[in-house]
């Protein structure tokens, strides 16, 4: 009986942290795209969206009806299982993601400790990597189904693209793996509150990452998959209503997880830089909401960061892509790790 | 031949190495990007605020009344003659008995149009008017749903009467008001 009180405890807790990370990842996605146009107005001297509510913060919910109200269109040359199914992964893969994410340090609620993170496995950024990987597929099935070469064209490149970036990713990510010695997204961010931030150790490593993460997220100047000028709006062209918005949307919660990942891989997640915030000896509770807040600073600012380079560089061409991918990215992630793995060695020698 | 020394040599070395990862000059360009964000915006919010014309602009076509309120225009047809773009018509009438306070000479404009469409706001037919009955406003013609709202009649084109409707008549002078004087 008590078995089954606790597992059913359990089960209630984790599907109430999944439905509010998965509706905060939806109200931050949301609100990105207002962010994105702010932003876009503003680095061009003009105010963006202000007329739907104060400062035009109802221009989402405007958008979002907008888009569930249009007509929605299958051509149908398409293979129709597979069109509605591409934007379904889109939003799944993009989705699952945030389960490994440590959000704060836990809560104490009811008598025990409740850990703010869905399933701390212990392949957390594996995790990570496969399901974003997964993420491809959303953009080759859309592609592939839409049966239009702009859209096949799109998908071919958005599926090279995010093969040949997610290689320095890995290993980028492998220098890091090396100094915390554990792939538990948990541990990774405790070993940064303990010995100081991975920025700090591997400046290289996270600006590969970096790099590689706009890759991923099909964001300006890597692009490519939805180029409009070139390829009329890549492998969404042929979508319109809700799955047009599932594909937009999956892009901004994308977004959003990838400044989150970065945030807890080298910025310390939720941890406050300069101060030991365990030791002030507040409630844990407030500890675990302001170490919350903390990281969604983090993530936020990423997302500004994101936006402010879409806004700056022009699209990358293909070969250039390739080029820096291949015999820039990868020499210099490797560089990296086997610096790092030979300081590591002296270090412990 | 130079005409200027303004001119400069396009390079077109190989790029270096620290070049081709792009990474200086992104951030180059990411500056440039992030002053913009905090310079003054441009934009003019338009139907709350609207930019001032200069003082000869040449928006819609109004007709004048003078100061008793009685209209200007004799259908003389001048202005017709004068449009460039032949968008005036109109058809004249006689002035019966009772009908002094309404208009002011004996020959008087019973239909007056202007198609918009047509009109290019040359300002010629305010200087063919020998009776200063039409001139140019500062407003030009809003959108329309159709071909047929862009012909302006006579009462689209009337100045407010400035006994019945003084407000509007010193609005509708406009900037014109304070040239006359």
């Amino acid at each position: 009986m008590i078995i089954l009180q606790t597992i059913g405890f359990l089960v209630l807790e984790k599907f109430l942290l999944v439905g509010l990370i998965v509706s905060l990842s939806m109200i931050v996605a949301m609100y990105a795209t207002y962010a994105e146009r702010k932003i876009a107005a503003f680095l061009q001297d003009r105010i963006g969206p202000n007329r739907a509510g104060i400062f035009g913060l109802l221009q989402p919910l405007a958008d979002g009806g907008k888009l569930f109200f249009k007509e929605e269109i299958i051509p149908l040359a398409s293979s129709k299982f597979l069109f509605i199914l591409g934007p379904c992964l889109a939003m799944i893969t993009a989705l699952l993601t945030s389960a490994v994410i440590p959000w704060s340090t836990p809560l104490h609620l009811f008598g025990k400790d409740i850990p703010l993170q869905v399933a701390d496995v212990n392949i957390g950024i594996l995790f990570i990597f496969g399901v974003v990987s997964l993420g491809v597929y959303g953009i080759m099935i859309g592609g592939w189904a839409s049966n239009n070469k702009f859209s096949l064209m799109a998908a071919v490149r958005g599926g090279s693209q995010m093969v040949s970036y997610e290689l320095p990713m890995g290993l980028a990510l492998i220098a890091v793996l090396m100094i915390t010695g554990d792939l538990r997204m948990s541990v990774i961010v405790q070993n940064q509150v303990a010995h100081g931030w991975h920025i700090i150790y591997q400046p290289l490593g996270f600006l590969i990452f970096f790099i590689c993460a706009l890759a991923e997220c099909n964001r300006t100047p890597f692009d490519l998959p939805e180029a409009e000028n070139e390829l009329n709006f890549g492998y969404h062209q042929e979508y319109s209503s809700m799955k047009l918005g599932f594909y937009l949307f999956a892009e901004y919660i994308n977004m959003f997880i990838s400044g989150v990942v970065m945030s807890c891989l080298f910025f310390g997640g939720y941890d406050i830089p300069f101060v030991n915030e365990a030791a002030w000896g507040i409630n844990q509770n407030l500890l675990a909401i302001i170490g919350f807040v903390v990281l969604m600073t983090k993530a936020g600012l990423f997302i500004f960061l994101f936006m402010w380079i879409r806004w700056t560089i022009p699209r990358f061409r293909y070969d250039q892509l390739m080029n820096l991918g291949w015999k820039k990215l990868v020499p210099l992630a490797l560089a990296n790790m086997v610096i790092t793995a030979a300081v590591i060695l002296w270090l412990n020698k | 031949m130079q005409l200027t020394n303004r001119a400069k040599p396009v390079d077109r070395k190989p790029m270096t190495w620290l070049e081709s990862i792009y990474l200086w000059n992104i951030g180059k360009g990411m500056l440039i990007t992030l002053s913009h964000f905090f310079k003054k915006k441009a934009t003019i919010q338009y139907p709350e605020k609207k930019r001032t014309f200069s003082q000869v602009f040449r928006g819609l076509q109004v007709l004048n009344r003078d100061e008793e309120g009685r209209e200007r225009c004799t259908a003389c047809g001048l202005c017709a003659v004068a449009c460039p773009a032949e968008a005036i018509t109109m058809e004249a009438a006689e002035r019966q008995n009772g009908e002094e306070h309404l208009y002011r000479e004996e020959k008087y404009a019973a239909k007056y149009e202007i198609n918009m469409l047509r009109c290019i706001f040359c300002g010629y037919c305010e200087e063919a008017c020998p009776k200063d009955a039409i001139y140019l406003s500062q407003t030009f013609a809003p959108a329309n749903y159709g071909r047929s709202g862009f012909i302006y009649k006579k009462e689209d084109l009337l100045i407010p009467d400035p006994i019945k409707d003084p407000e509007g008549y010193k609005k509708a002078l406009g900037e014109r008001s304070k040239l006359k004087d």
